[in-house]
This record gives structure tokens, C-alpha cells and sequence, in this order.
């Protein structure tokens, strides 16, 4: 049988031993599978990891190979189970790290160097290594150690306090949400490092603290303070420079649009929308102006929902659009995969699991038209790859691996 | 800290060169490769970038250079003015990607191609150049032509039927993101075509969506969907976690507000401590301290069971002050943060123990002003992150212009005056 060649990926030939784990790190490094890195994950089958236990996972019934959490940041990975707290691991990964380009971690700064696993143990054994650290709050300093995840820097970083209604109290910005800001800034840091590497010669430790890079996702708000003492709070979906500006109720059960007016144009076409007869409300004297539509956007926005209240979300967003007016629906999560442009752009790919069947996981934002890239392999079961890695990748021989399986060091 | 201090002056992009052609779309991504060390150039129209229009502004001053989220986005690049309609500037802008290695841009699909500069005019001049375009929805499709403001991008991307409360609207951030998550990932995108070109000397075209970009910040609600067939909902303070469990993210505190969610599976280490100290305070609960929180999964709370924690919780917050609870946490390991304002960043410990911001000359104000510091460090290795304050309009043209292009310095006069520079 004559096969096709295998479409070129820029990452081909980088292995990466990934210690990473819940999503911050597992995102980064499914980044680096997705364009053709082999990412070795190491896992404890004792100890799983937060995520393997998370929700949703199959019919409902929890279980270490069910969730579809776990499984949508974990394609194309190579999964195996070592008990890193025997005292033969330390030499096993030492041994893996001769074989590696990169090892990536997400732990609490320590962790590493508590098993004999850090930056400079690794840089002993192979002088080329980059090794990749993403932990809340960095290295070094009073709260290095503190213990944190994805919601909880989310307020951390400034994001809580500018996400509300003026008249309440904040929100959190929906899920872990700093957790996939920082994966963009790591990949494009990760990929940097390997660029260095390759014409220095030269490994590299990168420490991100993924509070730092969030930062970077309010820095405007965070200079008005540093520059005009100044703390911008919550606008609920107003806008400064914007009117009318907000989200409005459509027909159906918690069916909504967004529109944004950000020019006297674009007003004279809602008027028209509204009204095309061209008298009624839009055509009052108080509206048409900027200046009016900003000093009376309460009563403008409640009029804006009794025009929406009675259109079909996407039926009015396309007749806005088409106008030349930005709206748009409010995709909820099951729309999302019936959006025709995220099934233009094939965002939900879908991949065969042993246990979950088939299921939907994110490719790429990014097209490369050369080497786009692409998810080939489900995330894998606990421990499914632990023989063929050792022995294949890194060249243990069938005795010592069943020695490490014997003794306990392979969970 | 001490070795955050680099031993070399070296970055890890050095001899890299960016062509940044975006507006307040794009500025992120080449902010990211600036601050790895590449050269960026960024260029705007004649009389300044749109995004200088974009507040806050310095002292509340309303003018181009006074832009906070320019300051913000632009810090650490180089500026040059060219009106890339005129024939002179598509010229000039056809010679400077000769000799760049990257390109980014913002605009909508097909403008730069109907000025005779797409990717594939490009391309032909510099086979090795890296493109990147930075849309809402990407360079085709259905929504390819669509409008897309912040609010009409977060929208379509899922995000705001997740965020808000459940009795009022969907809401976006009071602060545009969409296109910050598109622009970072089309930094990402940069060096993965780079790594290509790297092994090849090809160049390629990275065409991002920003829509997808923030499709993918939802967490595990689009599975939740896929398999399980439920829709999440925004629940305010509370976050639902799966069809018939949730749990409590924010909380009122005696001087504002503190993140903390009450889990188990693998933070019952987490929750174990804050019920000690309640304990400790006599506020202890005894319905909370018999819960096995060890053997619960993570996200696992049922509906009726978190209902039931809130009251004792919020009573213990209500009688501690965020510095307390902070503190507190910090001794115990237990993950509360505070919800942060500007201020606090600013005073962080952690961010002062780490040199984190930095302190750049701004001439023109006749002070130094601090701004948001490197994302990465090398440690040691290599520099990362700014060293130059945000450029001045064209404030580069006579450097770049004439004495790194060869330009005369009549022909950037002529060019001035023609409204080209």
C-alpha cells in the first residue's frame, strides 16, 4: 500500500518531555503537538491529575479516562505513569532528558527541585536543554509558593474588578479564564527559546509567571492608575465611545443580540431598521446626536429591546450586518458548533477515544498556509504509552523497563 | 531578584525585523515579539495610528501621544509614518518587506491584496517573509466581511453567554479583549511559521481568527455540550460546573472582594485549611467539616450541598478585611486571592520582589512612568521585555527612512510634503 507523505509540521523532530498539568500548561503544549512536536506526558496514576478528574465526562460517570475536559487539551500526547517520588524516577527522567529538546512544567516553583529534576540537574545532563517553568505568581519572591489556578488569577490580575454591572458587584470572567491568555504568550516564548537555541547553541530556562503576563490583557487600565491615579471600574457592555452599545433580548428562551453603534451612520441605519417609514422613536430629536444618544442611553437601550425582543437573534444580525452595522448573536456553547463561520474555519475537530468515542476538541486559531498543522491522536488513556516510550524513545531495553515496571518506578 | 538581572544584552529575537501594519487589533502581537527582543517597526498613517484615538489618556489629556492604550501596546517599538495608498507608499512599503522577516496586519481581508501588496505580491519579493493577518473571523468565510467590534466579537465567540449575571444581560469585560486573544495568538503563530522558515527558508501566510481565539477560553463548556448535551449558563458570583453542580467564585468581603472557590479532589488540602481556620475563629461548621472532601472530585459540588456553604463562608469573609484574607491564605496555603484592582497590582509584594514593572523615560512628560513588564524571563540567559518608551509619531523616519533605508534626505522631504511620510 502506497501512503501519502506526511504533510510537513514546523515543529517536526522537537520532543518535548511535559510534566505540565490542568490547562495553563496542557494548552501550551498541545500547541506544540498540534504542529508537530512529540510530547511525552508524564502523569501518576496514584495521584491523577486535576483535570482527569474534572467534568464532563461520558454518560455522566466519573473516571480517570472520562472527562472531556482532560481530553480536549491532551491530544497528541504520548501519556505514561511514573511514581516521581521513587528513588529510582530522579535517573529515569535524567535519562529522558538526554533525549529532550524541551521539558515543560507547571508546578509551584520547588517541585522540580525537590525530586533533583531542576533546571540545573537537566542543564548537567544535556547543556542544550530549554526548560519551560509556568507557575501563578513566578520564582522567587514572598508568595513564589502560594497555590493558585486559572479563576482565582483571574481576579488576581485586575479582570474580576472590570467585569460587572456598575449597580453590582463583579463577576468573574467565565471559567479559568487567565489559563488561555497565557498559553499564547508562552507558546510564542517557547518557540522563541528554541529559535535561540538553534543559532546560539545555547539552553535557556524561561520562568513565566502567568500573573505577569495577564497583566498584559489590562496594562492600558493599569497605567491610568500608574499615570492618573485612577481606577476604571465596571461598565456592564457600555462604551465610551459608543451608543447605542449593548446586548439586547431577542425572541426565544435567553436569546440575545450585541450590537455596537459606533458612527452617526451607522445610527441612521438602525433608524431605518427601526423605523423605515422615517418617523417614530430613532428620529426623536434627543437621539440624533452622539452627544444625545450618550446623555440618554438608558432610555435608549430600553427602547433598543422592544425593537430586538421580537427578532430572531441571527435573522436581525444578519440584516444588521448586512447593512453595515457590527452585531452579532450571542453564540451560547451549542450554537457555537452550528456557527458557519467556526465550521468554515473546522474549529471543533473530532477524534476517536476508547473510551469517551467520538469527541469534539479546538484546533488551532491559527492557519499556517504552508504547515497547518493538526490534531491526529486522542489525548491518551492513563499510562497507554508508557512501554513504547520507554523502550522506542528514549531506549530502554525490554529488561530495564520491566525492571522500572517491577520495582514500582513505572506506575 | 538577582538573576532576573540578564547577563548579556542580548534578546531572544535580536536579529529578527517586524513590520507591524496593525491598528488597536493587532498592536499585541508585535508588542509580544518586541519584548522578545526582535525589532519591530511600527507603522502608522500619517497624523498617527487610529489606535491613538483609544483611551485612557495620560492626565486626561485627549491627544494622539497621550494615548494610554497606545503607551500600553506600542512601548518598546520604533514608529515610522507612510500612507500605504499612494503609489510612493506602496512602493516604500513593497522595499521594506523585502528586508523584514515578519509582517503583521490588522486590516480587513483583501485591502492590502487590492493595494497590490498582499501576501501573494509579497511573497514574491521576500520567499522568506512571515505574514501575519489578524482579523475577527479570518481571511474567509461566511462572517469574513462581518463588522466586529469588541462586543460583537466576544458574542459570537461564546464568551458573554457565559459571563454575567443570570437575571440581566450577557456581559463582555469592561475592557476589550477580543482581539488582544487573536493578536497573542498570532505571535504564537509568528514564531511557528519562523520555526519552518527556520529549517526550510520558507516563508508563509498566518491568517488568525480572533472569534476562534476566544472560542477557546471557555473551558470545558463547549464539552460540556459535545458530551454531556448541556448548555452552561452565566450564574454571576456562582459558576456552574456541570448540568446539577456548581460552585461560588466571588465573594464580599469587609473592604471589597476575594476569589474562592470551595472544592475538593486535589485542593481539599486548600479547603481543609480555611475550615481550620474558621474553626480557629469559632465560625467553624460543622456540616462543612463532615463533607469528605478528599474523595469529591474537582468541579463536583452539587447544587444543594454549595447552597448550603455559602452563609458561614460569607460570614467569615464579611468579618476580615482582603489584606487579612490574603495574608491569611498566603500562610495557609489556601487559594484565595483578592479581586484586584489597578492599585493593588501596583503595590503587589509579589510583583515588587520580582522587579516586575518597569520604570521608562518619557521625555516629553519630564518623568519616568511604570509600566507592565516582561511576560517571560530567561533567566539570565537572554534579556525580555521593554527598555523603550512608546514611539512618537514617525519618531523613527529620519532613522529608518534614510539612514537605514538610504533614502536622501531631499527625497524624505519631497515625500513629507506629498503627505506620503
Amino acid at each position: 500500500m502506497v501512503s501519502k507523505p506526511k504533510p510537513v509540521k514546523p515543529l517536526d523532530g522537537v520532543k518535548v518531555l511535559d510534566f505540565c498539568w490542568v490547562v495553563a500548561g496542557p494548552m501550551v503544549t498541545k500547541y506544540l503537538g498540534e504542529y508537530g512536536a512529540t510530547v511525552v506526558r508524564v502523569e501518576s496514576s496514584k495521584r491523577p491529575e486535576t483535570l482527569r478528574r474534572a467534568a464532563p465526562f461520558k454518560d455522566g460517570v466519573d473516571g480517570i479516562n472520562r472527562s472531556g475536559y482532560f481530553a480536549n487539551y491532551n491530544t497528541d500526547k504520548y501519556g505514561i505513569t511514573i511514581d516521581m517520588r521513587h528513588p529510582r524516577a530522579k535517573d529515569l527522567i535524567l535519562r529522558a532528558a538526554t533525549w529532550a529538546d524541551l521539558v515543560t512544567e507547571n508546578f509551584t516553583p520547588g517541585t522540580m527541585e525537590r525530586w533533583g529534576l531542576g533546571y540545573d540537574e537537566l542543564r548537567a545532563v544535556n547543556p542544550e536543554i530549554i526548560m519551560f517553568s509556568s507557575s501563578m505568581l513566578g520564582r522567587g519572591g514572598p508568595m513564589e509558593s502560594q497555590p493558585g489556578f486559572g479563576p482565582v488569577l483571574s481576579s488576581l490580575a485586575g479582570l474580576t474588578h472590570i467585569t460587572g454591572w456598575p449597580d453590582r458587584d463583579p463577576v468573574n470572567p467565565y471559567g479559568a479564564y487567565t489559563d488561555f491568555i497565557v498559553p499564547r504568550f508562552a507558546t510564542a516564548a517557547i518557540v522563541s527559546g528554541l529559535d535561540y537555541r538553534r543559532r546560539t547553541g545555547k539552553g535557556l530556562h524561561l520562568d513565566m509567571s502567568q500573573l505577569e503576563a495577564s497583566i498584559h490583557f489590562s496594562a492600558p487600565l493599569v497605567l491610568d492608575c500608574s499615570v492618573n491615579q485612577r481606577e476604571q471600574g465596571r461598565q456592564g457592555n457600555r462604551d465610551p465611545g459608543a451608543a447605542p452599545h449593548g446586548v439586547y433580548p431577542c425572541a426565544g428562551d435567553d436569546r440575545w443580540i450585541a450590537i455596537a453603534c459606533v458612527s452617526d451612520q451607522q445610527w441612521q441605519v438602525i433608524q431605518k431598521q427601526v423605523a423605515a417609514g422615517g418617523d417614530g422613536w430613532p428620529y426623536e430629536e434627543r437621539f440624533a446626536t452622539f452627544l444625545g444618544r450618550k446623555s440618554e442611553e438608558d432610555e435608549l437601550d430600553s427602547l433598543m429591546s422592544q425593537w430586538t425582543a421580537n427578532w430572531d437573534a441571527r435573522e436581525l444580525m444578519e440584516k444588521l450586518q448586512k447593512a453595515g452595522v457590527p452585531a452579532g448573536m450571542i453564540n451560547d456553547t451549542s450554537d457555537l458548533f452550528q456557527d458557519p463561520q467556526l465550521k468554515h474555519r473546522q474549529h471543533f475537530q473530532y477524534l476517536d477515544h476508547p473510551e469517551l468515542g467520538t469527541y469534539a476538541t479546538e484546533r488551532s486559531e491559527l492557519t499556517l498556509s504552508l504547515t497547518p498543522g493538526g490534531l491526529e491522536r486522542p489525548a491518551p488513556l492513563m499510562g497507554q504509552h508508557t512501554e513504547q516510550v520507554l523502550t522506542e524513545f528514549w531506549g530502554l531495553s525490554q529488561e530495564e523497563y520491566q525492571s522500572l515496571k517491577d520495582d514500582g518506578t513505572l506506575e | 531578584m538577582a538573576d532576573q538581572q540578564p547577563s548579556s544584552s542580548e534578546y531572544l529575537l535580536s536579529p529578527y525585523r517586524v513590520l507591524d501594519l496593525t491598528d488597536e487589533r493587532g498592536l499585541l502581537c508585535g508588542k509580544i515579539l518586541a519584548d522578545l527582543g526582535a525589532d519591530v517597526i511600527q507603522m502608522e498613517c500619517p497624523g498617527g495610528s487610529p489606535a491613538r484615538r483609544l483611551g485612557p489618556f495620560s492626565e486626561d489629556d485627549v491627544r494622539p501621544e497621550n494615548s494610554l492604550f497606545w503607551w500600553a501596546y506600542a512601548a518598546n517599538k520604533r514608529s515610522i509614518t507612510l500612507d500605504i495608498e499612494t503609489v510612493d507608499g506602496a512602493n516604500i512599503l513593497r522595499k521594506l518587506a523585502t528586508e523584514a522577516d515578519f509582517l503583521i496586519e490588522s486590516f480587513s481581508p483583501g485591502y492590502l491584496s487590492g493595494l497590490g501588496v498582499g501576501y501573494a505580491d509579497l511573497q514574491k519579493l521576500n520567499p522568506g517573509l512571515v505574514m501575519v493577518s489578524i482579523t475577527a473571523f479570518g481571511q474567509d468565510g461566511p462572517y469574513a466581511d462581518y463588522q466586529a467590534t469588541d462586543l460583537v466579537g466576544m458574542a459570537l465567540g461564546g464568551f458573554m453567554s457565559l459571563t454575567g449575571d443570570s437575571d440581566r444581560a450577557p456581559l463582555r469585560l469592561s475592557f476589550p479583549h477580543f482581539y488582544l486573544h487573536g493578536s497573542a495568538a498570532g505571535a504564537a503563530g509568528a514564531m511557528l511559521a519562523h520555526a519552518h522558515r527556520a529549517l526550510t527558508g520558507e516563508g508563509q501566510h498566518v491568517d488568525v481568527s480572533c472569534q476562534q481565539a476566544v472560542a477557546k477560553t471557555l473551558a470545558h463548556a463547549p464539552q460540556s455540550w459535545d458530551i454531556e448535551g448541556v448548555v452552561i449558563k452565566r450564574m454571576g458570583v456562582f459558576r456552574q460546573t456541570s448540568a446539577d453542580t456548581k460552585v461560588r467564585v466571588n465573594w464580599r468581603c469587609k473592604d471589597g472582594y476575594i476569589n474562592y472557590m470551595l472544592q475538593g479532589g486535589s485542593v481539599a488540602a486548600s479547603t481543609r485549611a480555611l475550615l481550620a481556620w474558621l474553626d480557629e475563629e469559632g465560625m467553624g461548621d460543622d456540616y462543612l467539616n463532615e463533607i469528605n472532601w478528599e474523595e469529591l472530585g474537582y468541579g463536583l459540588v452539587r447544587t444543594e450541598v454549595m447552597e448550603r456553604i455559602v452563609e458561614p463562608l460569607q460570614t467569615f469573609f464579611e468579618s476580615h478585611t482582603k489584606e487579612e484574607l490574603t495574608q491569611g491564605s498566603v500562610d495557609r496555603r489556601i487559594l484565595l486571592f483578592p479581586v484586584a484592582t489597578p492599585q493593588d497590582l501596583l503595590d503587589h509584594p509579589q510583583l515588587e520582589a520580582r522587579g516586575y514593572f518597569r520604570q521608562l523615560e518619557h521625555p516629553e512628560q519630564e518623568t519616568t512612568v511604570t509600566h507592565p513588564g516582561a511576560f517571560v524571563s530567561a533567566m539570565g540567559a537572554a534579556q525580555t521585555g521593554p527598555s523603550r518608551r512608546p514611539p512618537l509619531i514617525g519618531e523613527h523616519n529620519n532613522e529608518i527612512y534614510v539612514e537605514e533605508m538610504g533614502l536622501s534626505r531631499e527625497e524624505l522631504s519631497v515625500l513629507k510634503q506629498g503627505g506620503i511620510i
